[in-house]
């Protein structure tokens, strides 16, 4: 759905972005980590044609951008930076301009598509105020709603969740899930760990202007081939182990083992009382400041 | 998107008020005109307002003759600077552009729109004079036909033709003003400031215009020739003015429009 190759942007002496080859597959929920000055915002803009690349190319739905904008854009649905609109007008005129103003807006089921693009993210009944006296969480919804309304095959979002408190946070990240069940590819730009742990199927992580890392989520998160015990019994379970511990912090230990299954029965079997054991899994926290380490490192 | 561009001109609250300002100076200059009967003497003041007195009909020329100078220019130069810059500092520029609606497209839009601005403030100022002409002013002349600037009779159909002339030259004269802000506008950040720095053109264009000193640049000053649709009001006509203002202004359209194209087409939307 998205490829670049060697994606470069210089804003005069600064490189903002560096080499980027991102490879976001159809059916993805691809999240887009990186800190703010990362360059993620500019990398969105670059696939939405807003800012010309130095060097390097990029192709969305197989085709070349911003050459093919035209028949490309009309099947993307974008938020980039936070949302806009006319503050003096209402948030249904506002959606009916931007329909009018471009291709690919069918004017005779352009109210009904409002409708349900209000409905989906939740504004649907407060629409005769101009938005001018909207809260920060409904111009959110507004813009993911302006993003929806041609049903697109692929939304790039930047920051969506931005503004909205935690009931709202849950129900985008179900919205944007049934959209993907329902076939559309979600690109998810974000400073939230979390967030994206929670939605993603597959993570690029973006440092200083490179792409540090880019891997399906699962892969980076698979065991480490450790287990990590809690029990009360350190010095028990210790001397059965002994020399397959690896680190011990107050009742927790880490095993060396591969099969957490014979290690909980080994450890039942001596008398080890064991009141957590499961496999060692990294977050992704740990994955990301990894690779974000490890490039800092190469300069 | 003309279209779009054009409602968004008619939804806004701001096109109204600037409208009704614009008009407000005309209709109080009926309203003293009429209370104190002291027009200017003949040859002085604003065009055609000693005529009035006499020819109410006459008025929404000197209403026009009013507003063109300044107020027009002013709102036009705010008008037009908000184009680009105004859209890019509200956000709403990259929503447009990844809607998407080409570059190129949406300068036009833009310049329409201004245009529209320009015929429907044309529009009040001309029709709010009329009925203040016709209802307060001078009616002596209504059927004898108007008085040209050079003091001979005009019928009132050469009248309509030369006032169609005269704010065709007048829309023409705004469109130049309205490139150079559209340009500013594809450069600067505010809106606010590619309005002063098309008015700072201007000003700057009438000072020099005052100097003897600058003899040498002011054929090409973009205001030189701006109030030669009067001579379109002699008998016969004085084309000289006029056609070297025609001339000037569409160089000044054809040059910063291109350049606000060539700007705009290779701009990165950072906003």
């Amino acid at each position: 759905m998205i490829s670049t190759n060697g994606l470069t942007k210089h804003y005069g002496r600064i490189t903002a972005v560096d080499g980027v080859d991102l490879d976001v597959r159809e059916g993805d929920v691809y999240g887009f980590l990186g800190a703010n000055g990362s360059g993620k915002t500019t990398t969105v803009r670059l696939l939405l044609g807003l800012v010309l690349a130095t060097s390097g190319s990029i192709e969305v739905l197989g085709r070349p951008m911003p050459a093919a904008g035209r028949t490309v854009l009309p099947q993307v649905g974008a938020m980039v930076e936070g949302p806009a609109a006319y503050p003096q007008l209402s948030g249904r005129t506002n959606l009916a301009l931007l329909d009018a103003s471009g291709p690919g807006g069918d004017r005779s089921t352009r109210a009904g598509r409002i409708d349900d693009a209000l409905a989906r993210v939740g504004l649907d009944g407060v629409d005769k105020r101009p938005v001018r006296a909207y809260s920060l969480g409904m111009r959110q919804r507004l813009g993911l709603a302006a993003a929806l309304l041609r049903r697109p095959r692929l939304l790039v979002l930047d920051e969506p969740t931005n503004g909205l408190d935690p009931q709202g946070i849950r129900e985008i990240r179900q919205l944007l899930l049934d959209l993907n069940r329902a076939g559309t590819t979600v690109f998810l730009s974000s400073h939230l760990l979390a967030e994206i742990e929670q939605m993603c199927t597959r993570v690029g992580v973006l440092d200083r202007g490179r792409l540090v890392l880019q891997d399906q989520l699962d892969h980076l998160q698979r065991p480490t081939g450790r287990t990590v015990v809690r029990t009360p019994d350190t010095g028990k379970a210790r001397a059965l182990l002994d020399g397959h511990v690896e680190r011990q912090d107050g009742d927790t230990i880490w095993v060396r083992a591969d099969d957490p299954l014979a290690l909980n029965a080994q450890l039942v079997r001596v008398g080890v009382r064991v009141l957590e054991l499961g496999p060692e899994r990294r977050s992704l926290e740990d994955v990301v400041l990894e690779a974000a380490r490890d490039s800092g490192d190469r300069r | 998107m003309i279209g779009v561009e054009l409602r968004k001109l008619v939804l806004s609250r701001r096109t109204w008020v600037t409208i009704l300002l614009i008009d407000a100076l005309p209709t109080l200059v009926g309203i003293l005109l009429a209370v104190t009967d002291l027009g200017p003497r003949p040859g002085t003041g604003p065009a055609f307002l000693s005529a009035v007195l006499t020819d109410g009909t006459l008025f929404p020329l000197a209403a026009l003759g009013i507003v063109l100078p300044l107020f027009l220019p002013i709102a036009v130069a705010v008008t037009a600077g908000e184009a680009i810059a105004g859209e890019a500092q509200q956000g709403t520029l990259r929503y447009l552009l990844v809607r998407p609606v080409g570059r190129t497209r949406l300068l036009v839009a833009k310049l329409v729109s201004v245009m529209a601005f320009v015929v429907l403030t044309v529009l009040v100022v001309a029709a709010t004079a009329y009925v203040v002409g016709a209802l307060l002013l001078g009616s002596e002349s209504v059927s004898a036909g108007a008085t040209s600037v050079s003091g001979s009779g005009l019928s009132s159909q050469e009248l309509v033709l030369r006032t169609l002339l005269a704010l065709a030259y007048a829309m023409l004269c705004m469109l130049g003003v309205a490139a150079i802000a559209l340009f500013l506008s594809t450069v600067v950040r505010m809106p606010l400031s590619a309005a002063l720095g098309t008015m700072a053109v201007l000003v700057a264009s009438t000072l020099l215009l005052s100097l003897d000193a600058a003899n040498v640049l002011q054929p090409y000053l973009p205001t030189r020739y701006w109030l030669a649709f009067v001579d379109l009001f002699r008998d016969p006509i004085l084309w000289r003015d006029v056609e070297r203002g025609v001339l000037l202004q569409l160089a000044y359209v054809v040059v910063f429009l291109g350049a606000a194209w060539a700007n705009f087409m290779t701009k990165d939307v950072t906003d």
